[in-house]
């Protein structure tokens, strides 16, 4: 069974302390969201789940299928079956979507596969199966032709993430607000194809989210809410509910 | 080293940088003079036959021996012009078959795929090693219409009428110290002539090898174009990895006549070893179109500027001059656009990538006389510099004597962010590979300008030159 365990994690930037002792559990085939205000370091442990340089780590473990990853890079991390969604994702100009998707898909799976005897895509089959996310995710087809997230909207961005989650099948994916820029018809595109991911590929989802807006398109099984470094309280859908109700500040107080 | 980048070196090593032993049947004593440019001119049996282009020779001696050597651009200094040979005959005669060539040379071009080229996808070849040309080919239904693809020598003695109104025409002796060199020991080139109307639809390429050590290679171009003909050159270039220099000294002029179309596209990667110092000039009469497509990816020193001279209202200049420089290269490169005509119109875009204390300078002059009324013209120059010890120059002249025209002048220079890394790499691509990638996309707008085959070929040479496997 797959599994991301972050075990007493304490991370630091510029010498400031910014998570301060996390554990969680996330399973696959779960949908974990991790919801909190501005500034309380959701993304920042977005960034080191996935091993972005700037942090520090000082103390804790993370372990995806009981392996410490910590000293691993983020490529090596992606290959285990880790993906990070990103709030802003970037812009590479001159490097097509399907150019793009099509390297990182032969550069995740396609050693994988073969060590397992599986076949890799063609380039007509990877092309195929593009055409058909990009119908699901209601991309126009020129998409693939385009620059890698140049020119694109938020939306869209946001969407071109759920094609590179869905061609990568991560077991474990990190999405950092995924509906940040988007509208809701985007909004409902992305929630379905994150839970199309989930199901079919029984991903474990850690959705990293300020608004629970997407949470009324995609029913999570355990919601946390992190404040100032911490968890400090972890339920069931009803925990969103009372967070839209109440705010975060009535959680802060208790 | 890690065995991946030991194997490619080697790949490199085995693709581009070997060489075959010299069998030569002539070859002159290192260094220059006028006894040495008169035993090349006897040689090539040109001494009885016309007297009108060994002045043309001496005068580009005469030139060469007093202008000093210029002030600017990259390090001259070390070139020692006493060492170098300037005349090296491969083989008795051009052939027309690839079969009748020696074995050493037919081989050379063998490894470097150009017979296979030729059968898929040119109408014609021209290929030259060492100081001659020893293939050649022109596909025959473009013989039949009339078009020429010669070397210079043929060229002479079979078309004087058209190739004496234009040689030397568009860039004389003494254009400059280089140039000035070439005149005096030209050999080898391609003297190309479209007729009106007529258009050559599959590229014609010329490939210069230079095989020989401490060698100096001269080749002349003469193209031209004639009035509403359509055309595309390409040409490719390559020497063995040897320690002793060598030096690359072209000249190429362009004769675009009223409505022609012609682009020129060239994909260099000498040797690190290589001095590569280059004159390259079009004329564009009257609605004529000339496209310079110039990659700089070898070279221990390259200085080109291919440049147009607008010389004909509504006449369209476009030139990409891309470069890498890796360690120990310098590409000073970029281009020139001289507008002599009303309503004329140029697109200068230049983009360089700089890593492991490699030096990328652009220079590039945009010029508008007081008679070119309504000139358009975009200038952009963007660099990207891999890493601190990299460095990149900009020196953009920009000469504007009429108010009516439009311009617009963009320079950037870039580095790669952590972020663009970070997010590249959690996709599963290491370090370097997300490093290519971005390079590659940068340079994406010449690779998709070029024929696929070229394409590929410019983009495993960036993946060589990212990986550090050159030299």
């Amino acid at each position: 069974m797959s599994e991301l365990t972050i075990k007493d994690l304490h991370v630091e930037i510029d010498g400031k302390e910014i998570v301060k002792g996390i554990d969680l559990t996330i399973k696959k085939g779960e949908i974990h969201a991790l919801m909190g205000p501005n500034g309380s370091g959701k993304t920042s442990l977005a960034y080191v789940l996935m091993g972005h340089p700037k942090y520090k780590i000082t103390k804790g473990e993370i372990l995806l299928d009981g392996q410490n990853i910590l000293s691993l890079s983020p490529d090596k991390r992606a290959k285990l079956g880790l993906f990070l969604g990103f709030q802003y994702p970037v812009e590479v100009s001159g490097v097509s979507l399907s150019n793009f998707l099509r390297t990182v898909y032969m550069s995740v799976n396609g050693q994988k596969k073969k060590d397992v005897g599986e076949e890799v895509l063609s380039i007509l089959e990877f092309r195929e199966f593009l055409k058909q996310k990009l119908q699901e995710l209601q991309m126009d087809q020129s998409f693939a032709n385009r620059y890698l997230n140049e020119g694109f909207s938020g939306g869209e961005k946001k969407r071109a993430e759920v094609l590179q989650m869905a061609i990568l099948k991560p077991k474990i994916a990190i999405i950092d607000e995924a509906d940040s820029g988007a509208d809701v018809d985007a909004l409902k595109l992305i929630a379905k194809g994150i839970a199309d991911i989930n199901k079919t590929n029984n991903t474990g989802i850690l959705l990293i989210t300020h608004y629970n807006r997407i949470l009324h398109h995609l029913a999570p099984d355990y919601v946390h809410v992190m404040i100032n470094g911490k968890i400090i309280k972890s339920g069931d859908k009803k925990l969103a509910d009372e967070i839209e109700e109440k705010g975060y500040e009535t959680l802060r107080a208790g | 080293m890690d065995k991946q980048i030991l194997n490619l070196r080697k790949e490199y090593a085995e693709k581009y940088g070997f060489s075959v032993p010299d069998k030569s049947v002539h070859k002159t004593e290192p260094g220059l003079s006028e006894r040495v440019l008169r035993e090349m001119s006897e040689i090539k049996g040109e001494k009885n036959v016309n007297e009108w282009i060994h002045k043309f020779r001496l005068r580009g001696l005469n030139h060469f021996l007093k202008r000093p050597l210029p002030k600017w651009g990259g390090d001259l200094s070390s070139i020692n012009f006493d060492e170098i040979t300037y005349y090296l005959k491969p083989t008795e005669k051009e052939e027309t078959s690839w079969e009748e060539l020696p074995p050493g040379i037919k081989s050379t071009f063998d490894k470097l795929g150009i017979p296979e080229a030729e059968r898929k996808f040119l109408s014609g070849v021209g290929v030259q090693f060492d100081s001659e040309n020893v293939y050649h080919s022109l596909k025959k239904d473009l013989e039949k219409k009339g078009v020429i693809f010669v070397d210079p020598d043929t060229g002479l003695q079979k078309y004087p009428h058209i190739f004496k109104k234009w040689f030397g025409s568009i860039i004389p002796p003494e254009d400059n110290k280089f140039s000035a060199l070439n005149s005096a020991f030209f050999s080898g080139g391609s003297f190309i002539y479209i007729p009106p109307g007529v258009e050559v639809k599959q590229p014609l390429q010329a490939y210069f090898r230079i095989n020989a050590e401490g060698f100096g290679q001269f080749e002349r171009t003469l193209i031209i174009v004639d009035e509403g003909a359509k055309a595309h050159y390409i040409e490719g270039c390559t020497a063995p990895i040897y320690s002793k220099e060598s030096l690359h000294a072209a000249v190429v002029e362009v004769v675009a006549l009223p409505g022609s179309h012609f682009r020129y596209t060239t994909l260099q990667n000498w040797s690190n070893n290589v001095y590569n110092l280059v004159t390259k000039r079009a004329h564009a009469f009257e609605g004529a179109t000339v496209e310079w497509l110039d990659a700089n990816i070898g070279s221990k020193l390259t200085m080109k500027y291919p440049s147009v001279f607008l010389r004909g209202p509504r006449a369209k200049a476009d030139i990409l001059s891309v470069a890498f420089a890796g360690k120990g290269q310098h590409q000073d490169t970029g281009g020139k656009v001289v507008h002599l005509a009303p309503n004329t119109t140029s697109k200068l875009i230049a983009k360089s990538v700089s890593k492991d204390s490699g030096r990328t300078t652009y220079r590039g002059l945009l010029h508008v006389s007081k008679l070119a009324d309504n000139v358009k013209s975009t200038v952009r120059c963007d660099a990207l510099l891999l890493d601190e010890i990299s460095k990149t120059d900009t020196y953009p002249y920009n000469e504007v004597n009429n108010e009516s025209a439009t311009i617009t002048h963009e320079a950037t220079v870039g580095k790669i962010g952590e972020q663009q890394l970070f997010y590249l790499m959690s996709r599963g691509l290491n370090e370097q590979e997300a490093l290519s990638l971005i390079v590659s996309g940068f340079f994406d707008a010449f690779a998709k300008e070029i024929p696929l085959e070229y394409a590929v070929e410019f983009n495993r040479l960036i993946r060589l030159e990212m990986i550090g496997a050159v030299g």
